[in-house]
């Protein structure tokens, strides 16, 4: 055998063993795949039967989901889920995006605001703060304390089913620091010579923001839009802990997870969980697709 | 998507040039700033100043410097639940550190396959990775709950941390994957010329390079684990094997009993740890967030 020849009949071999060395590495991920993709599965099967753990499902057909069709507090979940996601995080998004502009004007100080406003979202989702929340909030707490200086009587507010809802929103709100290093990381990527030669030809401000920031930004705004919508439609914590479990008062914080974690594992109903973690499913996978399917007339990209 | 922080400077402009109009909104900006900033730290404030007052003046006292002190609150809350608080800072930093071993390992052992060896279906591979990012979690609960019942594993801590050590959090991966991809490939093929194989590469070559990765990773799994309410509450029902998030949720059913300062006090004492490693590890989590997107 010629030298080039033994070198062809080895490129395979070659190629076998690199092969088994990547999947070698990938074994975890292989097992950690497996743990996600049988659930799935498993969960798309249990949404069609009824299923209490201790029996072997059921099939039910459609059952469940006409049962979902009349209840009530699912239609109340969806509702409170949906004002929560659509209210929150445009809120918080845009006041991201706000204060990331006026840091990146060359502030001094800036590492000190950065860290002041970035820690809330680290701390946001834990158990303290909710139950901090509910006191700030309650009928003597603070927050009424300072509306009072101008002349204001604040509601009850975690007890009253108008607002309890609106203190969670303004949770969500607080907690605009991870967004919101996002948007300092990628204003800094667009050049300052943009700006230069806009203002040279007498671009406003707001024309600049218009011309420049929003559409140079628009990738990192359509990442944050769809990370923040696939995670507050699942938001649980927050309802749990303010409501002590119950999604009160008047079921005005039961979200959409709470009331299938309700569903599931207090009244071991887990075909209705099923079927519930399905809607939900198609419900954000339909947002993440018109999410992606209008970028192309708002999103762009440099190349 | 990777962004550094790097800016071309603006062309030197003769500070004395600039118009004297400019000085008053660049002092609205900064007061409104430092506002905001109060406003957002307010909380935090108040939940300290709290925890030293006692119970029954929380909600008269208004001042953030308490008219009286009471330390014991400290003392108190510590042992105010079904057992001493130190149980459940021990249960947490079990699973905290396990499940940081078990992501640095599985997630690094998956990135170094994706970002620098050559395999047949390391695309779809790397897709449906990137995919599972997405995948909501709550699909999942329901037959993961049934398969750790069906293993015996209810009310034990396999279920909090198995995930860790099978590199379900894609976030992990893409981050050290676009770090090793920014290594360069010399590295690999000296270290081949050298007669290392893929896995001394990776541990002698790789691995001490992306310790700024790793870095990253711990850290943001120290706080998500830390905080994480879901998981603990669905599979611990044994008090003695609650995690502090668990433990301090207890304080709102002895609520009537106006133990506001011991609550204060605790719920203090559990975000300490995850307010120190944000001041330890500053660095660290702004370029992580700003290279995927984690939160």
């Amino acid at each position: 055998m010629t030298a080039p020849a033994r070198a062809l009949a080895a490129a395979p071999r070659r190629r076998r063993r690199q092969d088994r060395a990547g999947y070698l590495f990938l074994l975890p991920w292989f097992g950690g795949l497996l743990f996600m993709i049988v659930p799935f599965f498993a969960s798309l099967y249990l949404a069609f039967t009824e299923y209490d753990l201790l029996t072997p499902p059921r099939w039910a057909g459609l059952d469940n989901f006409r049962e979902m069709l009349g209840d009530a507090l699912l239609h109340q979940s969806l509702k409170v889920t949906f004002i929560y996601t659509l209210v929150s995080v445009p809120l918080s998004l845009a006041v991201a995006l706000g204060v990331a502009i006026v840091l990146d004007r060359g502030v001094r100080g800036l590492a000190v605001y950065r860290s002041v406003y970035y820690l809330p979202s680290l701390l946001g989702g834990s158990v303290a703060i909710v139950m901090l929340w509910r006191y700030l909030f309650g009928y003597d707490g603070i927050v009424n304390d300072a509306l009072a200086w101008f002349g204001i009587t604040g509601p009850a507010w975690t007890t009253d089913p108008d607002y309890a809802l609106s203190t969670l929103i303004l949770l969500h709100v607080w907690t605009f620091g991870a967004p919101m290093v996002i948007f300092l990381a990628g204003l800094r990527q667009i050049p300052a010579m943009y700006y230069e030669a806009s203002a040279m030809d007498g671009a406003s401000k707001w024309r600049q923001f218009r011309s420049i920031t929003l559409p140079l930004l628009s990738p990192i705004i359509f990442f944050n839009l769809v990370q923040s919508l696939i995670a507050s439609f699942q938001t649980f914590t927050q309802g749990y802990v303010l409501s002590n479990g119950s999604g009160g008062p008047a079921d005005s914080t039961l979200f959409y997870n709470l009331y299938l974690y309700q569903k599931g594992f207090a009244e071991f109903d887990m075909g209705y969980a099923s079927s519930m973690a399905w809607l939900l499913l198609m419900i954000i996978a339909g947002f993440t697709a018109i999410n992606f399917l209008t970028a192309r007339f708002w999103v762009f990209y440099d190349n | 998507m990777t962004l550094t922080e790097t800016r071309t400077p603006p062309a030197a402009i003769d500070p004395a040039a600039a118009p004297p109009v400019r000085r008053r909104p660049r002092f609205i900006r900064y007061v409104l700033l430092s506002g905001g900033g109060i406003v957002m730290m307010y909380p935090l404030l108040w939940m300290i100043s709290s925890s030293v007052k006692p119970s029954n003046s929380v909600f008269t006292d208004e001042s953030l410097w308490p008219a009286v002190f009471d330390f014991g609150n400290y003392a108190r809350g510590w042992t105010a639940l079904s057992a001493p608080f130190e149980v459940y800072l021990a249960n947490s930093l079990i699973i905290v550190t396990l499940s940081i071993v078990g992501n640095l390992l599985s997630c690094s052992l998956a990135a170094y396959a994706f970002a620098r060896l050559r395999f047949a279906g390391r695309k779809l591979f790397f897709a449906l990775m990137l995919g599972t990012m997405m995948l909501p979690g709550h699909v999942l609960v329901v037959p993961q709950y049934v398969m750790f019942d069906k293993l015996g594993w209810l009310n034990t801590y396999y279920p909090l941390l198995v995930p860790h050590f099978l590199a379900t959090n894609g976030f992990y991966i893409f981050l050290m994957v676009q770090f090793m991809r920014s290594l360069p490939q010399e590295l690999d093929d000296a270290a081949r010329i050298d007669g290392c194989g893929p896995f001394r590469t990776f541990w002698k070559v790789i691995m001490p390079l992306c310790l700024p990765a790793f870095a990253t990773t711990a850290i943001f799994t120290f706080i998500s684990v830390w905080n994480e309410f879901f998981s603990p509450l669905l599979y611990l029902t044994d008090p003695e094997l609650y995690t502090v998030p668990l433990a301090v949720r207890q304080f709102m059913d002895s609520e009537g009993q106006s133990m506001w300062g011991e609550m204060f006090a605790m719920s203090f004492v559990s975000l300490a740890p995850v307010i120190g490693f944000f001041i330890a590890g500053q660095k660290y989590l702004v370029k992580g967030i700003a290279t995927t997107g984690l939160r």
